[in-house]
C-alpha cells in the first residue's frame, strides 16, 4: 500500500483540480496560474539536473524552452489547423488529443538535440565558460528565430489556440490544464527515476570529483551529454506546453530574464533537490503573480504617505529589480536554498512511513 | 605474458621531463612497490597507467591490450583500479553510493531502462547492490554504508577508497601512498589489509609508498625512481643496501 | 574603396569601445578569476553618469553651473570616471567581497554578478522611466575629409583614447609594483597577504581601473551616439566580453586586440549580411572559439594535477 500512497494522492489532487476547473469553480486566471506553476516546475526541475546535480552552470535554459515551444507549435498548427501560412490541416482534428503528447515530445527531442550541440563545446572548458556558452546559445536561438520572418520573426507566432479549440470541440474539458498536469507529473517521474538510479548518481559523482569519476569507470563525457540532453529536452516540453496555453509565442519571452527565473528557482529550492525545485517553483510563481497586485498596492500606499512624488509611478519593471535581488540575497545568506541538497523525505523522515518513491 | 608491460615510457610536460624511459613488467599476482623522493614522477607513472595522461613516448600494454588513446574509464574497464594520494571520495554521497558508482562500467542497463524500470534495470541494480554490500562486508564497513565519507575518520576513509577500487574486481590495483596520513596503529592495520587483499583475491598490486615499514614488509619487488628515471630495481633486501638508493632517498647515517 | 576605408574607421571606433570595456573584464578576471557580468552595465551607468554630470555642468539641470562646452567636457571626463569607479567599487564591496570573505563557491559570485547587472538595467528603467535621455553636446563636431573619406574629430578622439588607455594599463601592469601585485593575485591569492600585500586594496584598485575606464567608454559612447538606453550596456557589454574571451581572458593585450578583432568582423559581416545577423555572428564566433580554443588567442591553458 505504501508504494502507491503518493501516486494516489497525486492522482486525487489532479482530479480535484480538473474537476474544479470543469465546474467553473476555478476561474480562468487561477487556472492559468496553476498551469504556469506546472510549467515552472518542469523548467526548474530540469535545470536542476545540470545546475544542481551536476553542479554546472547553465544560464540559458530558456533557449531550450524556446526551441521546444516553436517546434511543437509549428508542428501542431501544421498538423491540426488550417493556417494561412502553413496550409490546410494535415490530419483530422479528432486526432489532436491523441497526438498532442507526441507533438510536445517531438518539441522536447529537438530541444534535447540543441542541448547536445550546446554541451559539446563544454567538454573542453571549465565552469564559467559553460555560463558563457549557454548564455550565448540562448541569445543565438532568439536571434535566429527573430530572423526567420516566415514564422513571424520578432512579432511571434500564433495559431495554437485553434488546436486547443479543436480539442474542445471534441470534449468540453479543460484540455490544457490536463496536459500541463500530465506533463509536470511525467517530467518529475522521469527525473526521479534518473537521479535514483546508479546511472544517475554518476551525475553527482562527476560534480563532486570529475577526475575520480573518470578513473572509477564513469564515462564522464557520456554522462554530461545525457544530463544535458535530458535537462534541455524537458525544458523543451515545458516550452511546448507554455506555447499552447495562450496560443501565442514570441522569442523575447525566452530571453535571459526567463533563464534568470529558472536560476532563481533552482537555487532557491536547493541544488540537487527535486522536492526543492517543486517547492520553489510554486513559491516563485505565486510570488511573481502576487507582485502584479502588490506593486500597484505599494504604489498607492507610498503615494498616500507622501514618500513618492506625484509624477512617479511604480511600474511592473520593479519586478525585475526584486527577482535578481532575491537571488543576490540568497547567494549571500542562504546559498543552499530551502532544501539544501536534500529531499523532503530526508528532512522529514517520518514521511517515509507514508510513502515510498520508486 | 606479463599482466602489465610498460616500455620506454617518457612523459614531458612542456619543458619538464617528468618520467624518463620507464620500464616494468608486472606478472599476475605480484605485489610490487614504486618508491623514490618527492617529485620523482611516481604518481605520473600511475596517472599514465590509468590513462589519465597520454604518454609522450613509450607504450603501456595491459593484459595484452595497448592502452594508448583510451580514456581513463575505458582503461579501468580493462581491469585497473586505483586509489589516490589525496583521498578522492565523493564526500556528499554515502559510502554505499561511492561503491555503487564505481560499477558504472558494468551497469548492465541503459538510460531508457532506468526511465522505464525494466527488468534489465532491476537486475542490474540488484547486481550492483550485491557487489557493493559484499565488498562492505569484506572490508568490515557495513555499519558505515549510509554515512558520508567526510564524517568518517581518515583511516576509515582510506579503507573506503580501497573498497571502492576493489569493488571493480580489478586485475591490477594501484595504490598511491595508501599509508599517507595514517598513525602507526592504522598503518599496521593497512599492512594487514593489503596482505589480506593480496592473498584473498586473485590480484596484482602495485604500490607507491614513502613509509618504508609498509614497503619493505609487503613488496616482493621494488623499483626506485628519481627525477623520472629508474635508479634501482630488486627485492627489498637489495634495495635497502643499494648505495645509489641510499644516497638519493633512504638516507645515509654518516651525515 | 572609400567605403572600405570608411568601414575601417567605423571598426576602429567600435573596436575602441569594445576594447575599453573588455580591458575591465579582463583585469577583474585576471585578479579575481571572476567574470564580472555586471561590467557591461557599469558601462551603461557610466554613460548615464556622464549625462547627469554634463547636464548639471552645462546648467541644463539645477542651474548651479553654466560652463562652456569644452570646459564642461574637461570636467565631465574625470568626474564620470571617478563616479563610475565608485559604482564599481561599491559593487565589489557590497556584493562580491562578503562572498569572498566567506570563501563562497565561485558559482555564487558569478550568479551575483549576473544579477547585479540585471538589477542595474532594470533599476535604471524603473527609476528613470522609459523616456530616452540624450547627452548634451559639449564640443563642436569637426569633420576631416580626405578624398571621399570623412572622419569626425570625435571618432579620432575615441580611437586615440583607447590606445592611450591601453598603453597606460600595459605600463601599470608590467612596470609598476601594484601591477605586479595584480598579476601575483591571479597566481596565488593566499600567498599574497602572507607577503605583506593587502589583497583587498589590490582588488579595489583593479575595480577602480576597470570601472573607471568603462565609465570613460560610456562617456565617449554617449558622445558618439547621444541617445541613452538602460539596456545599452547589455549588448555592448556582451560583445566586449566576447572580445575579452576571444583574446584570451586574463591578458590585457588579448582584450585589446580582441576588441578590435570583433569590431572588424562585425563590420565585415554587416557589409555582406543584413544587420540583424550581426549579433548572431558575434555569438557564434564566441561559441566556436570556446569549442576550439577555449583559452582564446593569448590565454594560457591550465592543467589539472591529480
Amino acid at each position: 500500500m505504501r508504494n502507491y500512497t503518493l501516486n494516489i494522492v497525486l492522482a486525487a489532487l489532479c482530479l480535484l483540480v480538473v474537476g474544479l476547473s470543469q465546474f467553473g469553480v476555478l476561474d480562468q486566471y487561477s487556472e492559468t496560474v496553476l498551469m504556469f506553476i506546472g510549467i515552472n516546475i518542469i523548467f526548474a526541475a530540469s535545470l536542476n539536473i545540470v545546475n544542481g546535480y551536476m553542479g554546472e552552470f547553465s544560464c540559458g535554459h530558456a533557449g531550450f524552452m524556446c526551441v521546444g515551444a516553436y517546434v511543437s507549435s509549428l508542428l501542431s498548427v501544421t498538423l491540426f489547423t488550417n493556417n494561412k501560412l502553413l496550409g490546410a490541416a494535415l490530419l483530422p482534428p479528432e486526432l489532436a488529443p491523441l497526438l498532442f503528447p507526441v507533438v510536445i515530445a517531438i518539441g522536447g527531442f529537438v530541444a534535447a538535440g540543441f542541448g547536445l550541440l550546446v554541451a559539446l563545446p563544454s567538454f573542453r572548458t571549465r565552469g564559467d565558460y559553460l555560463a558563457i556558452i549557454t548564455i550565448a546559445a540562448n541569445y543565438i536561438v532568439i536571434s535566429l528565430i527573430e530572423n526567420l520572418e516566415f514564422i513571424g520573426g520578432p512579432r511571434g507566432f500564433h495559431g495554437m489556440k485553434k488546436v486547443i479549440n479543436g480539442m474542445r470541440d471534441l470534449a468540453d474539458i479543460p484540455w490544457m490544464l490536463i496536459w500541463v498536469l500530465l506533463g509536470t507529473l511525467f517530467s518529475l517521474w522521469l527525473l526521479r527515476r534518473l537521479v535514483t538510479s546508479t546511472y544517475g548518481k554518476g551525475i553527482s559523482a562527476v560534480c563532486q570529483d570529475e577526475v575520480a569519476a573518470e578513473i572509477m569507470s564513469v564515462d564522464t563525457n557520456h554522462i554530461k551529454l545525457t544530463a544535458f540532453m535530458v535537462s534541455s529536452g524537458l525544458a523543451g516540453v515545458a516550452g511546448g506546453l507554455y506555447a499552447h496555453i495562450f496560443g501565442y509565442v514570441n522569442p523575447q519571452a525566452f530571453n535571459i530574464l526567463k533563464s534568470t527565473e529558472g536560476l532563481v528557482m533552482v537555487y532557491l529550492g536547493g541544488m540537487a533537490s527535486l522536492s526543492g525545485s517543486v517547492m520553489s517553483a510554486i513559491l516563485f510563481t505565486l510570488l511573481i503573480e502576487s507582485l502584479r497586485f502588490v506593486i500597484p498596492g505599494l504604489d498607492s500606499v507610498l503615494h498616500s504617505v507622501g514618500l513618492l512624488p506625484d509624477g512617479y509611478e511604480l511600474s511592473q519593471i520593479w519586478k525585475w529589480v526584486i527577482i535578481p535581488l532575491i537571488l543576490i540575497l540568497l547567494m549571500q545568506f542562504r546559498p543552499e536554498g530551502i532544501m539544501g541538497n536534500r529531499e523532503l523525505s530526508d528532512v522529514f523522515p517520518k514521511l517515509r512511513r507514508w510513502y515510498t518513491l520508486k | 605474458m606479463a599482466l602489465l608491460e610498460i616500455k620506454g615510457l617518457t612523459q614531458r610536460f612542456g619543458g619538464l621531463q617528468a618520467v624518463s624511459d620507464f620500464n616494468i613488467e608486472l606478472e599476475a599476482g605480484e605485489l610490487a612497490g614504486l618508491i623514490g623522493p618527492n617529485g620523482a614522477g611516481k604518481t605520473t607513472v600511475f596517472n599514465l597507467t590509468s590513462g589519465f595522461y597520454t604518454p609522450t613516448e613509450g607504450s603501456i600494454t595491459f593484459d595484452g591490450t595497448p592502452t594508448r588513446g583510451l580514456r581513463p574509464h575505458q582503461v579501468t574497464a580493462l581491469g585497473i583500479a586505483r586509489t589516490f594520494q589525496n583521498i578522492r571520495l565523493w564526500h556528499d554521497l554515502s559510502v554505499l553510493d561511492n561503491i555503487r558508482i564505481a560499477q558504472h562500467h558494468r551497469l548492465g542497463y541503459t538510460l531508457w531502462d532506468a526511465f522505464l524500470r525494466t527488468r534489465r534495470y532491476t537486475a542490474g541494480e540488484k547486481a550492483i547492490d550485491a557487489i557493493a554490500w559484499e565488498m562492505l562486508e569484506a572490508m568490515d564497513l557495513k555499519e558505515y554504508a549510509n554515512e558520508v565519507p567526510r564524517n568518517l575518520p581518515y583511516g576509515m576513509q582510506r579503507r573506503v577508497e580501497i573498497a571502492r577500487a576493489m569493488s571493480m574486481k580489478p586485475k591490477l590495483l594501484l595504490l598511491d601512498e595508501p599509508a599517507a596520513g595514517l598513525n602507526s596503529v592504522d598503518v599496521d592495520g593497512l599492512i594487514r589489509l593489503i596482505r589480506w587483499i593480496h592473498d584473498e583475491f586473485d590480484i596484482t598490486i602495485w604500490m607507491i609508498e614513502h613509509q618504508m615499514k609498509v614497503v619493505m614488509s609487503l613488496c616482493q619487488r621494488i623499483k626506485v625512481i628519481d627525477f623520472g628515471s629508474t635508479i634501482a630495481d630488486g627485492t627489498p633486501e637489495t634495495i635497502q643496501t643499494n648505495p645509489v638508493v641510499i644516497k638519493a632517498y633512504l638516507g645515509d647515517d654518516t651525515i | 574603396m572609400e567605403t572600405f576605408i570608411q568601414n575601417i574607421f567605423n571598426a576602429l571606433q567600435w573596436g575602441s569601445f569594445y576594447a575599453l570595456i573588455a580591458l575591465g573584464y579582463t583585469l577583474v578576471y585576471g585578479v579575481l578569476l571572476l567574470i564580472n557580468f555586471a561590467h557591461g552595465d557599469i558601462f551603461m551607468v557610466g554613460a548615464y553618469i556622464s549625462f547627469f554630470v554634463a547636464s548639471i555642468l552645462l546648467g541644463q539641470i539645477g542651474g548651479f553651473f553654466e560652463l562652456s562646452g569644452p570646459m564642461a567636457l574637461a570636467l565631465t571626463v574625470p568626474l564620470t570616471m571617478v563616479l563610475t569607479a565608485g559604482v564599481g567599487v561599491t559593487l565589489e564591496r557590497v556584493a562580491y567581497r562578503p562572498l569572498r570573505r566567506k570563501g563562497a563557491h565561485r558559482l555564487y559570485v558569478v550568479i551575483t554578478a549576473l544579477m547585479c547587472g540585471i538589477m542595474l538595467e532594470n533599476g535604471n528603467l524603473a527609476l528613470l522611466g522609459a523616456s530616452r535621455k540624450a547627452l548634451p553636446e559639449m564640443i563642436d563636431k569637426v569633420v576631416y575629409t580626405i578624398g571621399t573619406v570623412s572622419v569626425t574629430n570625435l571618432k579620432l578622439m575615441v580611437i586615440v583614447t583607447a590606445f592611450l588607455v591601453f598603453a597606460l594599463l600595459q605600463f601599470i601592469v608590467t612596470r609598476t609594483r601594484i601591477g605586479m601585485a595584480m598579476r601575483a593575485v591571479a597566481w596565488d591569492k593566499f600567498a599574497l597577504p602572507l607577503m605583506g600585500i593587502p589583497l583587498d586594496s589590490i582588488i579595489v584598485f583593479t575595480f577602480v581601473l576597470g570601472s573607471g575606464f568603462a565609465g570613460l567608454a560610456g562617456l565617449l559612447f554617449a558622445m558618439s551616439y547621444p541617445i541613452l538606453d538602460p539596456y545599452m550596456g547589455a549588448m555592448v557589454g556582451w560583445k566586449a566580453f566576447i572580445a575579452a574571451v576571444v583574446g584570451g581572458i586574463g591578458d590585457i593585450r588579448g582584450a585589446f586586440i580582441g576588441g578590435f578583432l570583433l569590431a572588424f568582423i562585425e563590420i565585415m559581416v554587416a557589409a555582406v549580411f543584413p544587420s540583424t545577423f550581426r549579433d548572431l555572428f558575434a555569438f557564434s564566433i564566441l561559441l566556436f572559439i570556446m569549442w576550439q580554443r577555449p583559452t582564446g588567442l593569448f590565454g594560457v591553458a591550465k592543467t589539472t594535477k591529480i
